[in-house]
């Protein structure tokens, strides 16, 4: 496999399609939010690939690294909803979480 | 992206055998070499420390293993923990304790890659290498978080959790305080750093201003932190943790964290000594000269290569003395401080090495403003363009620097300067 | 195959398949540790694509900090050693062939695009600038583009108009981190749980 776009893209996609299986399937909390990870790497990805091989030149470097730091932003607010979640639950099981069920 | 340029162009054009492969030759030498440096110092600081422990407690220390001072001690330990036996214990998750110390080893290795040893003796010349250097040490805390938590002992679960609180609070004020120099020298290239204070020990940036005067100590005890040594070796505190998060290891792989642990702390007093202490620079002005014009004689051809070559000996032996300097300091420091509690440790760290940091910080930046306003310089030793400039243009003529960052650099001085007008 | 490829290849399989291994595994440490080495192996791609300061920051922010915290999250919110929490087999099969479809589609449309149209004519770039971004050194160039002074040169279609920097976004970011940070400091801060008959849970 030569490092072209295509293959950049391709391993961008892998990781995609990985990031939403496990957000879709993962019944653990921070199972999810690492499914999310992955999924904001494979954007990541696709960004640095189309700097590298495109016209983009260094637009996609910078969106890649405001992708980075608002991940960040992300798991940080997600895990502190997920220990609280823990401290009502006692559990960090997503599928108990049905109080508005009804 | 590697530095390794030089050694595989010169083997690409000279060795005919090869057809092609210099690349990969000159990467296996780095690799080789730097793997040496990653084995050997901690043998060499493992024996310190048994020897000024000793000392500190007024005893002898190993004295019998090869004979004067006893300095093959840690050969001994090393042939006796290898042949000890490899034990994984049943409540551990087993994979995840038989990689753990891997990763340890791994991160601590690589941050060798970007740590300039003398004048161009590094394997990656990055432009953000200082940023490279932080994300690498950042990585060595996972093994030791994951060697807790899947030993399946509450010791290890206890010791891993403090060292993950511990090392996200510190890798903070640790990345602030490298920056502070970095303010200084308007760059993250660690070689270019490490030359711009060449000539003279009044040229260190440890003495180019009072903030990075200050920022040096605070550097020194978040770096002492971070590699988790006493004081602040809560991860491992035998007196409440049994081992801390290597209870259950034994044999090779426990050794693996301690050569992480002392090559890491060497990497750090290494950063400290190019950020800080003049790199492979004397410190003395006619020896630097002497030094640099042998260098630039030797790279351009004008002079003998052995000199140049020489010259970088002499530098990467001045640069391991200051950084072996540091790690006799941390050896001193743990030997005679006592341990702190683990929320002192995190109160030190937030409540006043942050803010310390975050101030010296601002400090630094509003430093040059402030003396533009007063003396119409920006800085009280030598002119910053001038070392600047004199560094990147020798850099560039070693072709390692492309022309676009020295431009860029004298932009990025002539928009410092601007923003001082605006301030006026 | 040149050394490039050679290690394009083995840091994009070593990145897939532990993409993959985070999917499959059951414990969420296990699952942690996957991630580490895929999001690993991504910043050596990103090296490899001559983003160092990008690969850079995914090491510090992502490996370095991100995982932490979610590594520490899972020591604070287990219940057991080696807490497991199983997904029914029927759910997993469905989500992977509908995965694998979505992947079929996505790598169908990559396959088919034409990547290399649009790039033909490489404008106006500076040329020293652009060759110091081939060869990884993009430091100051993003940093100059992140105080709104775009060095690279790149100009609309119509050329002569510099491209704009990046100094709003920049702050926006960083106000919002500031806000993320005390927000979520309120969100984990130790609450009185109801279970715990009075005690503290303490959470930090």
């Amino acid at each position: 496999m030569s490092a072209n776009m295509n293959a950049y893209l391709l391993v961008g996609a892998v990781l995609f399609v990985c990031g939403v299986i496990c957000m879709a399937t993962k019944r653990n909390g921070i199972g999810v939010l690492m499914g999310v990870e992955l999924v904001l790497n494979g954007a990541n990805i696709n960004f640095v690939a189309f700097s590298r091989f495109s016209r983009l030149g260094l637009d996609g470097q910078v969106f890649s690294l405001f992708v980075i730091v608002l991940a960040a932003a992300e798991a940080a607010v997600a895990l502190a909803i997920a220990l609280n979640f823990y401290n009502n639950h006692l559990t960090i099981d997503v599928d108990r979480a049905n109080k508005l069920k009804g | 992206m590697f530095a390794a340029n030089s050694i595989a162009e010169y083997l690409d054009q000279n060795v005919a055998w090869l057809n092609g492969c210099g690349y990969w030759v000159a990467a296996l030498i780095h690799a080789l070499l730097l793997i040496h440096v990653f084995a050997l110092s901690p043998f060499a600081f493992i024996w310190l420390e048994r020897k000024v422990s000793g000392r500190i407690q007024d005893r002898l220390g190993p004295t019998r293993v090869g004979g004067l001072f006893g300095w093959l001690q840690s050969l001994a330990d090393g042939i006796k923990l290898i042949q000890k036996e490899d034990l994984c214990p049943p409540a551990a998750d087993s994979m995840l304790f038989r990689s753990a110390p891997y990763i340890v080893c791994v991160a601590s290795f690589a941050v060798f890659m970007v740590l300039p040893f003398s004048h161009g003796w590094v394997a990656v010349a990055a432009d953000c290498g200082l940023f490279i250097l932080l994300a690498i040490l950042s990585l060595e805390v996972f093994g030791i978080i994951l060697a807790g938590y899947s030993s399946g002992s509450k010791w290890s679960l206890f010791g891993g959790m403090r060292e993950a609180a511990q090392m996200v609070s510190y890798e903070i004020p640790l990345a602030i305080c490298a920056l502070i120099p970095v303010i200084a020298a308007g760059s993250l290239n660690l070689g270019e750093i490490g030359e711009m204070q060449r000539g003279g020990f009044w040229n260190w940036f440890v003495f180019h201003d009072p903030f990075t005067f200050f920022a040096f100590f605070v550097y020194f005890v978040v770096a002492t932190a971070s590699c988790k040594r006493a004081p602040f070796d809560l991860a491992e505190a035998e007196s409440e943790l049994v081992g801390g998060f290597h209870t259950e290891y034994s044999g090779m792989r426990w050794s693996f964290f301690f050569m992480g642990e002392y090559a890491s702390m060497f990497a750090v007093c290494g950063v400290a000594s190019v950020l800080f202490l003049g790199g492979w620079n004397t410190g003395l002005p006619f020896l630097d000269d002497a030094l640099s014009s042998a260098r630039l004689n030797g790279a351009t051809g004008a002079g003998p290569w052995a000199a140049g070559y020489l010259a970088n000996v002499l530098g990467a032996f001045v640069f391991v003395t200051k950084a072996s300097f540091g790690v006799f300091v941390q050896v001193w420091l743990r030997w005679t401080l006592p341990r702190l509690r683990i929320d002192q440790v995190i109160t030190t760290c937030l409540k006043y090495l942050v803010p310390i940091s975050c101030f010296l910080f601002l400090g630094a930046t509003v430093w040059p403003l402030v003396l533009l306003q007063v003396s119409q310089t920006t800085t009280l030793t030598a002119p910053l363009g001038d070392r600047f400039g004199g560094a990147l243009g020798e850099a560039r003529l070693r072709g390692s620097v492309p022309a676009a960052s020295v431009s860029r650099a004298q932009a990025a001085s002539v928009s410092v300067s601007s923003v001082g007008e605006v301030a006026r | 195959m040149t050394g490039h490829s050679f290690l394009f290849t083995v840091f994009a399989l070593s990145t897939c398949l532990s993409a993959i291994a985070v999917v499959i595994s059951q414990t969420v440490v296990r699952m942690a540790f996957w991630l580490i080495i895929s999001l690993g192996s991504t910043s050596a791609l990103f090296f490899l694509a001559d983003a160092d300061f990008v690969g850079a920051a995914q090491l510090l922010i992502y490996v370095g900090g991100t995982l932490v915290l979610l590594v520490f999250g899972v020591m604070l919110t287990a219940s057991g050693p080696y807490l497991k929490i199983a997904t029914a087999p029927g759910e997993t099969i469905i989500a992977g062939l509908a995965g694998l479809m979505f992947l079929m589609i996505v790598f169908g449309s990559i396959q088919a695009v034409d990547w290399t149209g649009g790039s033909a004519p490489e404008v106006s770039r500076q040329r020293d600038v652009a060759s110091a971004v081939s060869s990884g050194n993009t430091l100051r160039p993003i940093g100059l583009s992140l105080l709104g002074l775009r060095v690279d040169g790149a100009s609309d279609s119509d050329g002569g108009i510099e491209a704009p920097g990046y100094l709003l976004p920049f702050e926006i970011v960083s106000v919002h981190l500031l806000v993320v940070l005390i927000g979520s400091a309120y969100l984990a801060r130790a609450k009185r749980s109801r279970q715990s008959a009075g005690g503290n849970v303490s959470v930090a």
